[in-house]
């Protein structure tokens, strides 16, 4: 018997493929959809108030960190802004630090001189083997018991100050006319930019080679010490002053904040030592030495030819790491750092009692912030990569 | 392959219709044989565990009150401690039946959060601690204070209401545990610890030096702290909250846990004999045996034996209750349970 039409359509791959991933989707769209109706319903039942009125109602706390203007009777948007900012500055200056000690520890654990590897050797093994939480308190109580109180603190040339409160450093103010330095300094800054992009086009065509770095160095900081003494230094510091409790005027560096970006970076710093010392294992011997035979320095042979292709290695793993330590840092909450967690999954959270919401709004913070460096760092993996030509 | 696809289609089905409803508490409790109650993590006097995990304290005490109405068992409780900002989500999402961990009672608590109060055990108010030789002798001394506290508690808006309202400047340091905070001041971060009253005097046993250390004589709000239970389950916040009124009626009527056989045994004091369950069949209303209520004061005792046990001037806590609103209203307190009948 010759299969019919129906038959062979049943039977065809396409078609049978199309209907399970129909069927998939439509069970995941109805759970979902299950999910929300039943959220919503038993919410209603239980008496539960919904929605992102809040958002606009003041908030009637206070936050002891803020980066922008913020007080009682402010929204919880804003304490919702404080607390990104917050975590956001964290998890820059711990990047920051993390990948330069991460850097420096993993060459130094490949270095010749066994004592400076394994002092690297050490210090990785140490710091990722303990938990990051009790790092956080070990460095919290270690930096609060080391330090004075404030009438005892110490001073450096009277105006800056250390105690258990926090660092305290003169602000800057700017006056009037001060604003021209600051346009020199984004220009130079340009300059630079068009200079390095210039000076590697004369490379590809000519070869010759131009001092790019130390040139724009020299320009930015020549022109911003020449702009300032031209316009007759119109910068003031305001210096801290005790008076009653604490330290007033200046700026201020809360120790809770002092030792989780420590924590975290020394902490991060651990992995990617190790990130690097793989990528650079990785890059063949055999490059090496054909780039020391066509006559490359030592200097030029790290830079142009192992850490280029060790980066190609080291990005994606430390990408991770950069997540990692993006996400720890909601660990703040356990010594009074005021971050998203504790302040808007915390104390706002508590006195709305609208948990759904609130951590639907955290966890997308935290996505997206994942995401974003993901992309960022897979356009510089990207630019990593071996140029076909 | 019909067979998979009616078993898909069934469980859609029975997935989709799910009732939304639940079944009561009080009789989900009495068929598992106990209940959760929600505790703190560790504040002595109210909640505490000691070195065998046994909870002991005023507010473990209401549990176990509802447990002695329910099953004439004390004991018949699974203690969850919680952190203050777990506490309302624990409870709304049914992990505990009762919350008996210092909770204030509020207005946005009460209508918002999904949250029914069972009553006040414990009257409280905010307050301020600090070290001796630091001077202070008032609140209104504290402009530019650095300031500890917990964090998810009513604590926090009234500092900055009390800052504001006075026009005071100060730093909130806020933790996630209260351990953190106890730490933290102890090492000299905050000029002054904040919490109820009640608290401070249990936390006080946890520092360093517990000496060197004094509450300033300001209260600056109301914390009604009681028992909580899940909004709409009538009938289980009423055994909470007769379980707790009966306490306080039975020292109303001299009722105490040491005479409670005796007195049980000869009274003709008829709202006496109520409370013995021997006239007035209170527990039926309830859903409870009628000896709920002697099963209460005979294993766990009336509000003043309670009281005196964990919080009173001979406990490390320390807090004196003649003049305080905790005091019975036939002293001048403001406990005052209505009538039960």
């Amino acid at each position: 018997m010759r299969p019919s039409k129906f038959s062979n359509f049943i039977f065809n791959r396409n078609v049978q493929g199309t209907f399970y991933q129909a069927i998939t989707l439509s069970i995941v769209i109805l759970g979902v959809y299950y999910i929300v109706q039943n959220t919503a319903e038993n919410m209603m039942a239980r008496g539960l108030a919904s929605g992102f009125h809040f958002l606009g109602v003041e908030s009637q706390f206070d936050i002891g960190m803020t980066l922008i203007e913020y007080s009682p009777t402010s929204t919880y948007f804003d304490a919702f802004i404080v607390g990104l900012l917050n975590t956001l500055l964290v998890a820059g200056i711990g990047i920051f630090f993390a990948t330069i000690v991460g850097f420096a520890f993993g060459i130094m654990r490949l270095s010749s001189n066994w004592l400076i590897a394994k002092i690297a050797e050490t210090y990785i093994e140490v710091i990722r083997n303990i938990p990051l939480l009790l790092q956080i308190f070990f460095w919290y109580f270690a930096v609060l018991r080391a330090l004075p109180k404030p009438k005892q603190s110490i001073e450096f040339m009277d105006s800056i100050f250390l105690n258990n409160r926090g660092l305290f450093l003169p602000d800057p103010n700017f006056s009037e006319g001060s604003s021209v330095i600051f346009y020199l300094f984004w220009i130079t800054i340009v300059i630079s930019i068009f200079i390095f992009i210039w000076s590697k086009r004369r490379q590809n065509r000519t070869g010759i080679t131009f001092p790019a770095f130390y040139f724009s160095a020299a320009l930015i900081v020549g022109v911003f010490f020449a702009s300032l003494a031209a316009t007759g230094f119109p910068v003031s510091f305001e210096i801290p002053e005790l008076k009653g409790f604490n330290f007033k005027g200046g700026m201020k560096l809360i120790p809770e904040l002092v030792a989780l970006t420590f924590a975290l970076s020394m902490y991060t710093a651990a992995f990617i030592a190790e990130v690097v010392r793989a990528g650079i294992m990785a890059v063949s011997k055999g490059q090496t030495e054909a780039a020391r035979s066509v006559g490359l320095k030592e200097g030029l042979v790290l830079r142009l030819i192992i850490i280029p292709q060790a980066l190609r290695v080291i990005v994606p793993p430390l990408t991770n790491q950069y997540l990692n330590l993006t996400k720890n840092s909601s660990l703040a909450a356990a010594i009074a750092y005021p971050d998203l967690v504790l302040v808007f999954a915390g104390t706002a959270l508590m006195q709305t009692g609208q948990a759904i919401e609130i951590i639907g709004m955290v966890m997308g913070v935290y996505l997206f912030l994942s995401l974003f460096t993901s992309i960022i760092m897979n356009l510089f993996n990207r630019s990593m990569r071996v140029g076909e030509r | 392959m019909n067979n998979i696809k009616n078993a898909i289609l069934g469980l859609l089905c029975s997935v989709l219709m799910m009732p939304v409803a639940y079944a009561g508490t009080l009789d989900t409790v009495k068929e598992q044989g106990f209940f959760n109650c929600g505790v703190s993590q560790g504040v002595p006097g109210f909640s505490n565990p000691d070195e065998n995990g046994n909870w002991s304290g005023i507010d473990v005490d209401v549990c176990r009150a509802v447990s002695a109405a329910i099953f004439g068992d004390a004991d018949k409780v699974k203690y969850v401690p919680l952190t203050a900002k777990e506490r309302f989500t624990a409870l709304q999402a049914g992990e505990i039946d009762v919350l008996s961990r210092n909770t204030t009672w509020t207005l946005s608590r009460d209508a918002q959060i999904g949250l029914e109060f069972a009553g006040v055990n414990f009257y409280d108010g905010q307050g301020f601690m600090v070290t001796k030789d630091s001077g202070i002798t008032s609140a209104m001394e504290l402009d530019g204070a650095s300031v500890c506290t917990n964090l998810g508690t009513t604590t926090e808006l009234n500092m900055a209401d009390f800052f504001r309202a006075n026009s005071m400047a100060y730093e909130p340091v806020v933790f996630e545990k209260a351990d953190e905070v106890v730490n933290a001041y102890d090492e000299g971060r905050c000029d002054t610890y904040t919490t109820d009253k009640s608290g401070l005097a249990a936390q006080r046993t946890k520092l360093a030096d517990p000496d060197a250390h004094v509450v300033l004589p300001e209260t600056i709000s109301k914390e009604p702290l009681g028992p909580v239970v899940r909004e709409g389950d009538g009938d289980w916040a009423d055994v909470v909250r007769w379980s707790l009124n009966a306490m306080i009626e039975a020292e109303e009527f001299g009722l105490t846990n040491s005479n409670v056989k005796t007195t049980c045994a000869i009274t003709s004091n008829p709202v006496v004999a109520r409370l013995c369950g021997k006239e007035g069949g209170t527990g039926a209303g309830l859903n409870l045996g009628d000896s709920w209520s002697y099963d209460i004061v005979s294993l766990v005792g009336n509000y003043g034996d309670v009281y005196e046990k964990h919080v009173g001037e001979n406990t490390p806590v320390g807090l004196a209750r003649a003049g305080s609103p905790n005091a019975s209203y036939k002293n001048g307190g403001v406990l005052y349970a209505p009538p039960a009948r």
